[in-house]
Formats: structure tokens, sequence, C-alpha cells
């Protein structure tokens, strides 16, 4: 079988989902085009009707996708920039995620976010290089970020079929991606973690693009350290359940997330393991730095993101 | 208008008992203008509403009884307890529900007219909202998106001539009329203090939508008696005279509507009005509170809860 890349994958899911089901459709700027990868070809093969280029206006478009949903749509919205997730914030944190909740159970709301392309994409600088996945983790949004084609694929099903708001990040440094498919590709439960690598002396933990580069340094450690990795595929709801039983197994804990450090998925991550589960060596985390911007030159860029050798050097701390 | 004024003073007088906690924002004197929109719409046409939106929600048909209990705080609540008072929604009655943050809802009343046009529906939107929504971006990026689509919805601009205390005159450069213009809608500027003149612009910007016509905005103008919020009630604030309040007392919508039907019939709505309100009241307080163990029931569709809360150790 040919090999699948990351954002073909999403492409795929999409087309797929709208093929299945007629309440499904796509809003977003430039998706008729396909110029972010998502939608290319969606709109000559389901029509404007489905396939809805919106003016510049996120913040009106997020919430008529809410409107929609209450009124049997499964909307999907596409955002190219990661940062316009700030911009909407109000649509999606403070009305699409509370309205189950605060209409007593009345309604749900089935609208899905990607951006297909998020956090650095090297060169894009301050407004267009966020990575804010651990935000919508704390408000409760169910949050995702695969790292793998077939993941990718599977995880936008699923979150185009679940009833609730659904964020998905398709990192750029995994748009790229390729991966040989030689099952059919199915739906992956929202929650579920994945194990790529499996070892006995520390648990990675790393998210999105990070999974490739995780792989990597545990493949350069093999030698001396047995580095298992997982997953997490979701971010929120976290599958708890599998973290525990890495870590009954190692003991120690390294996460590395492309989120800002302080109140990021990596603290969070840290703080669980530390408070329930089996832990012989002080955990570490690697990320961007406390309140980080992503500074235009590419070495300033590179230098905010954490990248392998801080993910080596903290591995080997661990295990001192 | 005679069950949303009897309503909203019994929930003052809860207010003030403490049996709804938190505070209200009263609808007493812009009753006209939930009535003259609602009675032109159909059972099955929807609406969205405002954080001062009890009279949409009674003048779209809620159960008033299920309304004041939500109000305070009661399991048999339209939103069993978890909206109130700025969230009131009631979906099988049409309303998608009253929105704390201004112009809010506005986009989301877009998608429902958006998504009644593409399954072939003539059901119709009518979205409220205030003078104080008219500087929120999301409004006119929704007001450009309608009238681009030509969605099946109203718009509703209760004119009360004030955002919380800034008076709309020191808010707004241009008009309401003016905004509706600039992106090609029509619009209808009316007397909020009367159902009758309510109802005829409600009438003619419905059937326009139903018809296909696209969005009307409708500006009603007209004034609240009483606080922004019942918190007001507590702090003497003074950005607008008693004058001014009485001015507009002496056109009030129930006197004006009421010179159009005979005494005796008044008396008699007023009449049936007070028992509907005494047993809202029996119902609200012999209803129970909703269990503190299920606070997090309904956040998610699929029933999934997180960690943490009162059962954490």
């Amino acid at each position: 079988m040919a090999k699948l890349s990351y954002a073909k994958a999403l492409n795929r899911a999409l087309a797929d989902e709208l093929e299945r089901d007629p309440s499904v459709c796509v809003l977003g700027e430039d998706v008729a085009a396909g110029i972010a990868q998502l939608t290319l070809g969606l709109a000559k093969r389901f029509g404007p009707e489905r396939v809805i280029d919106t003016p510049i206006s996120e913040q009106a478009f997020t919430s008529m996708a809410t409107g929609a949903a209450l009124c049997g749509m499964r909307p999907v919205i596409e955002f190219q920039i990661p940062s316009l997730l700030f911009l909407v914030f109000e649509q999606i944190a403070n009305q699409a995620h509370k309205f189950s909740l605060m209409t007593g159970g009345q309604v749900s709301v089935p609208v899905t976010y990607v951006v297909p392309s998020s956090g650095s994409r090297e060169g894009w600088a301050g407004q267009h290089s966020d990575h804010p996945y651990s935000l919508f983790a704390h408000v409760g949004v169910k949050t995702i970020v695969p790292a793998t084609p077939s993941d990718a694929y599977g995880l936008l099903v699923s979150a185009i079929r679940d009833d609730d708001p659904t964020v998905i990040f398709a990192p750029a440094l995994a748009m790229g991606i390729r991966e040989d498919v030689t099952t059919e590709l199915v739906p992956v439960p929202i929650g579920s973690a994945r194990i790529h690598r499996q070892g006995t002396d520390v648990t990675v933990v790393a998210v999105g693009h990070l999974v490739a580069q995780a792989l990597a340094v545990a493949d350069e450690l093999a030698g001396e350290i047995s580095v298992e990795v997982l997953d997490p595929r979701t971010v929120y709801p976290f599958d708890w359940n599998i973290l525990a039983g890495s870590l009954e197994r190692t003991g120690r804990l390294v996460v590395i997330d492309d989120s800002n450090r302080s109140c990021g998925l990596g603290a969070e991550v840290l703080a669980t393991a530390a408070q329930e589960m089996r832990l012989i060596a002080p955990p570490r985390r690697v990320t961007r730095p406390d309140g980080a911007v992503l500074p235009f030159a590419l070495a300033l860029d590179r230098a905010v993101q954490p990248g392998p050798d801080q993910l080596a050097a903290a591995i080997r701390a661990v295990m001192k | 208008m005679r069950l949303i004024r009897s309503f909203e003073e019994c929930a003052l007088r809860l207010v003030k008992s403490g049996e709804i906690v938190g505070g209200i924002h009263p609808y007493i004197g812009e009753e006209a203008v939930a009535v003259g929109v609602c009675a032109a719409l159909r059972a099955d046409d929807l609406i969205t509403s405002t954080h001062r939106g009890h009279g949409h929600v009674l003048a779209k048909g809620s159960d008033p009884s299920r309304m004041l209990a939500e109000l305070c705080g009661r399991d048999t609540g339209l939103n069993r307890g978890r909206g109130g008072s700025m969230h009131a929604a009631d979906v099988k009655a049409g309303i998608l529900g009253a929105n704390a943050i201004v112009g809010g809802a506005a986009p989301i009343a877009a998608g429902a007219a958006w998504a009644a046009k593409r399954s072939g529906s003539d059901r119709v939107i009518a979205t409220f909202f205030g003078d104080g929504a008219l500087n929120q971006g999301v409004l006119l990026e929704t007001m450009n998106l309608a009238a681009l689509w030509r969605l099946p919805m109203i718009f509703v601009c209760e004119n009360n001539g004030y955002a919380t205390t800034m008076a709309t005159a020191s808010a707004v450069a241009g008009s309401a009329a003016g905004r509706a213009a600039a992106f090609g809608l029509p619009s209808l500027t009316v007397d909020g203090m009367d159902v009758e003149a309510v109802h005829a612009a409600a009438a003619r910007a419905i059937a326009a939508a139903r018809d296909g016509q696209g969005p009307t905005l409708i500006e009603a103008m007209t004034y609240r008696y009483g606080p922004h919020h019942t918190i007001e009630l507590r702090v003497r604030l003074s950005y607008r005279s008693e004058e001014e309040i009485e001015r507009w007392r002496r056109r009030d919508p129930l006197d004006i509507q009421g010179a159009r039907i005979s005494a005796a019939r008044r008396s008699q709505i007023d009449g049936e009005i007070a028992e509907i309100i005494e047993s809202a009241h029996e119902y609200a307080k012999s209803s129970p509170d909703p269990d503190p163990k299920e606070a997090l029931a309904f956040l998610y569709a699929s029933g999934m809860t997180g960690r943490g809360g009162a059962a954490d150790g």
C-alpha cells in the first residue's frame, strides 16, 4: 500500500465523513480552494453547499457553527492559523462548550474545530506559531493532537462523530509525516493513548509532532537507556490509566510538550503522576519556556521550541 | 405583557427575599418588544435572547412556572437549575438560549437560520440584542454574513437608551439603522412601547425573511424603568434622572395596549395572570434543589466526567 501523508489522512477522513453523513459540512476561510490542504478537492466533490467559504469573520462563523449544530448539523470549522483560536476563545470556550451544561442537557454542540498546521511552521513568527492545546484542555474542551497519519485519520473521524465540541490540532511539523498504511483506516477513540515503543527505564510522554522526535531520541539512547514512548493522542480527556500502567513498569517520567511551561500539559502530567502514580525519581518536562512568544529568526524560533537535545538530557537526568 | 410585568415584579420580590440568588436584569418597561415580535413568530420559529431575557422566554411560550423555578435554581427549572436568569433556554419552545455575552447570540441565531435554510424549512429566527451590542464586532460580522447569505432571520435591537449606565448617544457613532444600511439590510425603527407597532414591523420583517428576502433589522425604541441589574438597588447610581424615567412611564406599554381593550377584559387578564404567577411561585418554592453531586451533570453530551471536585481527597 502507498504511503499516506498526515495531511492526506486528514483530507481523507473529512471526505469520508462528508460522504457518510449529510449533516457534516465544512466552513472556513479558503476551504473551497483548499489552501490548508485539509479540504483539497472537497469543494469540487461535495459542492459549495457542503464546503463553504466564509469571509474573514472568525468569531461570527465559529458561533454560526454552534447555532447550526443546535439545529442538527455537524459542522467542521477550519482555522488556517492556530493563533485564531485566541480570537474565537469566547465562541468555543464560553459558548459552544457551555451550552450542554447551561441548558441542563437540552442540547449538544457537535462541532469540530481543526487547525491544519498548529505550532511553529518555522518563519511565521509571533502570531502564527502558537500551540494552545493546553488552554483548551484547561477549560475542558475535548482536545486532540494526533502524531501519525493513521491517528490523524481515526481521531478526526471520531471528533466529527462526537456530540461535543472538539478541537483537533494538526502540528505543522507533523503534516508532512508519511506512514505505510497496511490495514484499513479506522476511527480512533477519543481519550485513548498509544504506546509507540515499549521500554523499561523511562516513560516519555510526547505530544503531536514531538512523538517522532521522542522515538528518534529513544533509538539513539537504546544501548544505554530503555525508553518507553507514550503518545496521549488526546490531551483532554487524558488517558491516565495507560500512563499509570507505564509508570508501574518504569517509575520514571519525562514529558515533552510544545506548550509554554507554566500551567501547560506537562505540568498537569507531572502533578498527576506525583500525586497518584509510581515514581522512583523526580520527573522532568521539556517545554517551551514560560510565557514564550515565538520570535521570527529561525535560530530563535528553534531555541524556544522543545527539542531532541533537551529531551535526551532530561531522560539522562531522571536516570541519575 | 401583563404576564411578563407580573413575572418580573414577582422575581424582584424573590431577589429581595433571597429566593433568587445573584439577581436579575428586569425587563419591566420593555414588554412590548418581546411580545410584539414573538406574537408575529410561528411556534416552530426560533429565538435567541439576552441577559435581560425573561420577557423573550415568556413571550415565546415557555412555562412561567418552570422559568421561575429556573431563576430559583430548582431541579424542575427549564435548565434544571444549571442556567439561571441569564441562560434560560427552552429548545422545545424554540428558545435557543438567553446569552450573557452582549451580541454573543447573534451568530448563533445566524447559524440556526443557515441550518433552517439548508434543510429547506421556512423557519425564521429572531435574535434579540440591546443597543450595547451595536458596538460589538461579532454582531457586525453576523449582519454581513446574514445579508450576504440572505439568511431567514431578523435582528431585533431593543434600544433602551443605555448600555448598563452608558447612554447610547455617548456610545454609538451613527445608528442602528445606519449599521444595517451599510450591509444592505432594510431596517425599521419602531415605537417599542407600542406592542401593535412592534408587531406590525415584526410581521413584515418575518414575512420577508420567510419569503427568502433575507434579514431586516428592527430597532425598537424602548426603556427599562428599573435597574440594569438588581445590584443597582443596593448602590444608588445617578446616570439618569427621575424625570426621564417618569416621562417614559407615562407611555407605559401596558397602558397603551390596555386602552385598546375594555376595562373588564383588562381586569380579567390581570386576575388570570395573578393566579398564574401565584401558582408559579408555589411551584418554584415546592420544587426540589438539584443534587450537588450532579453539579457537572450535562457538561458533556457523552456523560464524560473529569477529575477533582468534592469527592477528591
